[in-house]
């Protein structure tokens, strides 16, 4: 698995930075995606970056639970100011991208990161 | 370590707040300086029921304690009760309705991710009489 800098993730997916425009320096270990907060909760993500189209404030507090490093917002999806804030409360970078979830997993893939597999 | 004991209101049905009892815990966790796994693991099964009061279980309340040797976590409320536990920790088992698949839950993880994270769990439920969900975690070797 190769560590990519959120600086590479931007690029790569032509994404707007909306939170965390200090912290593209971080490196993320992987990667993990879907729309379901409880399958994100089950899985060793800390550190991970996730890729969602869910739009709403329950990613963020599922990102902090579990440690993300960065969210990805797919479809151009526009949070409100409330996730927005969230995010900065939290200290989270966050990130919005035109691409769909399946090709924002495929180029973070052919990027290096890879999968967090279920545990138990 | 001294013990700690603390008690948070969740509201049924408030989306807005929902989850915001388990980030306390969680900084609270980390204030004590527990391993980051462990922290993990009571911060998945504090989010997934404060969820489960906030989406079924009426009003209710959350209630931390650490003692030197464990973690618990006590999830009580007034609401509708559960009328088959075996039934509600089957994965995939889900009374949630649109509001809550919209919020990214309601999948019918909840209690199988509970299980999953938590050392010991114990459930007292049943149709009208409000729900109580008991979840332990040991602590030997686990901290710093």
């Amino acid at each position: 698995m190769t560590p990519v800098k959120l600086s590479e993730i931007r690029d790569l997916l032509d994404a707007t930075v909306l939170v965390g425009d200090d912290k593209l320096d971080i490196s993320v270990s992987g990667c993990c995606a879907g729309d379901l907060m409880s399958d994100i909760l089950r899985g060793a993500t800390e550190g991970t970056v996730l890729v969602t189209g869910l739009n709403n404030i329950q990613v963020i507090r599922t990102a902090v639970i579990v440690g993300v490093a960065a969210v990805i917002l797919v479809r151009r999806k526009e949070p409100d100011e409330t996730l927005i804030a969230h995010a900065h409360k939290h200290g989270l970078p966050l990130l919005s991208t035109p691409c769909t979830m399946f090709s924002t997993c495929g180029r973070l893939y052919e990027k290096g990161l890879r999968g967090v597999e279920m545990q138990g | 370590m001294p013990d700690l004991e603390r008690r948070f209101t969740i509201r049924a049905n408030d989306f807005v707040n929902a989850g915001e009892v388990s980030l306390e815990i969680q900084s609270i966790l980390k204030h004590i300086g527990f391993d980051s796994s462990l922290i993990r693991r009571i911060s998945v099964c504090a989010y997934e029921s404060e969820m489960n009061v906030v989406m079924h279980g009426g009003d209710g309340e959350a209630l931390l304690r650490v003692s030197p040797k464990s973690v618990a976590l006590v999830f009580t409320d007034q609401g509708k009760g559960i009328k088959d536990i075996d039934l509600a920790f089957k994965p995939g088992y889900s009374t949630a309705n649109v509001k809550h698949r919209e919020m990214g839950f309601g999948a019918g993880m909840g209690l199988p991710n509970i299980k999953n994270s938590a050392d010991t769990i114990e459930i007292h439920s049943g149709e009208g009489k409000g729900t109580t969900l008991n979840i332990g975690f040991q602590l030997e070797g686990s901290v710093d």
